[in-house]
């Protein structure tokens, strides 16, 4: 019980921020492949109160990591778009389609990576991009359903994010969607955990400044999903929330659970008006 | 064999004559080391790209031999200076016997 404690008081003062020296390139811009040009700083929202512009995570990474993503021969993620690619092509299900089937192209998708998570008037609720494709999965094609964080799915997202790049991230938060984006809202600034840290705490209030080794970003999503230096693959948006809630240790949500979903719109209302990204490098 | 391999090469359509170019080169592939072991302790068989090779107009520009402990998906970026034009041949040799090939026509203007 005593050791408990103790380890607990050693773990939070081992904690603390540290003002960072500033960004690797305070006007750097983001082009990718000499033609996408990316919003990568952009005016918060009218609902943020506590902060006036949203910066997306590629200001905080160094020149090199930021350099992986300025060419799709050099930036990881591609790879697994291309895999993608193949996968949208081929008939699987017992309908014996594939997404062309009925999608034509991925290119056919381009602009809905920027409005997801979205209300969905047939199901009553809000998806994100990964429930909608497991609808088309299991319900249009008669497949089984895809592992929400898995191989297939991150790739099949990666894909659709790539051909909405540089299309300003803009979801719905009012109408139906509204309750969701305040459970949403509630859960980003609620302190969870041994260290009782709120999202905010790290991406608000201290964004720019050091955290052990890691230059703290305003944990945006539009770079979703994101290439990892850390564990070179493809990360999901519910499996950053997962090692982010961990970190606070606590109990996480499941990838896919509606807690996860109220988040992740909510996160993504706050980067209305960056482009999206995806795949990004991070590390 | 190997699953989702596939080579990508980069070289520019153009060069004037007797300049230097910047070639990139990736191949998809998992590099299997064989010093790793699967859940049930088996060691997972070493199964890797061991030698990459590009040729233009049948002479060799680079012959490299890898080794296990280069990581998945190998990059190359190289330079050669072109003075016709030609053809560049790009070979990629797996452990379990398959080659995969892929070639760029480059015009001297
Ligand atoms: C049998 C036809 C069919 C197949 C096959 C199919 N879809 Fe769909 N998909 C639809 C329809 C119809 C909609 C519109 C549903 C809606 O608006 O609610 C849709 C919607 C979508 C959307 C959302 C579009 C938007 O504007 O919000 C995405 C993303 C999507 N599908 C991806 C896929 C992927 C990926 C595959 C392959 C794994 C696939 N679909 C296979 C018919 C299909
Ligand atoms: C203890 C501090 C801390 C807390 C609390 C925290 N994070 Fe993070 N988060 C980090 C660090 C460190 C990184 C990696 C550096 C960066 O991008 O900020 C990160 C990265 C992220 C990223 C990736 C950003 C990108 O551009 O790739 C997202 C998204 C994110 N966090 C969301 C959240 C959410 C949502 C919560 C609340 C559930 C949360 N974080 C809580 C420290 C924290």
């Amino acid at each position: 019980m005593k050791a408990l404690a103790l380890k607990g008081v050693a773990a939070v003062s081992a904690l603390s921020f540290v003002a960072a020296s500033a960004l690797a390139d305070e006007n750097a811009n983001l082009v990718v492949n000499g033609e996408i040009d990316m919003t990568i700083r952009a005016p918060a929202p009218d609902h943020m109160e506590n902060m006036s512009e949203v910066m997306s995570g590629w200001l905080f990474r160094s020149s090199e990591t930021q350099a992986l993503q300025l060419d799709d021969f050099e930036n990881p993620g591609m790879i697994w778009v291309d895999d993608a690619r193949e996968v949208f092509a081929s008939e699987s299900g017992s309908g014996g389609e594939s997404c062309a089937s009925c999608h034509d192209s991925p290119e056919a998708l381009a602009g809905v990576r920027a409005v997801y998570p979205k209300w969905d008037e047939e199901h009553g609720e809000v998806q994100s991009l990964e429930m909608q494709i497991n609808e088309c999965v299991t319900e249009r094609m008669g497949g089984e359903p895809w592992k929400y964080t898995g191989g297939t799915m991150v790739n099949m997202t990666a894909l659709l994010a790539s051909v909405s790049r540089g299309m300003a991230v803009n979801v719905a938060i009012d109408g139906p969607a509204q309750s969701t984006w305040e459970m949403g809202r509630d859960l980003y600034y609620t302190r969870t955990g041994q260290l009782e840290l709120s999202c905010a705490n790290c991406h608000e209030d201290n964004y720019g400044n050091m955290i052990r080794a890691d230059h703290l970003s305003q944990g945006q999503i539009n770079g979703f999903p994101v290439y990892r230096l850390k564990n070179a693959k493809l990360n999901a948006v519910h499996s950053r929330f997962k090692g982010c809630v961990r970190d606070t240790r606590a109990q996480t949500y499941s990838p896919g659970s509606p807690e996860f979903i109220a988040l992740e719109l909510y996160v993504a209302s706050r980067g209305n008006g960056l482009s999206v990204e995806g795949p990004s490098v991070r590390n | 064999m190997a699953e989702n391999v596939r080579p990508r090469v980069r070289v520019p359509a153009t060069v004037a004559a007797g300049e230097t170019i910047t070639i990139k080169t990736l191949i998809s592939h998992n590099m299997e080391s064989g010093q790793r072991k699967d859940g049930d302790g088996n060691v997972i068989p070493r199964s890797i790209i061991n030698r990459f090779t590009c040729d233009f107009n049948g002479q060799n520009v680079i012959d490299v031999t890898l080794e296990p402990a280069i990581s998945r998906n190998p990059f190359f970026e190289f330079q050669a200076t072109i003075s016709e034009s030609g053809t560049f041949q790009f070979t990629w040799y797996d452990d379990d016997g398959s080659v995969y090939e892929e070639q760029k026509e480059i015009a001297v203007e």
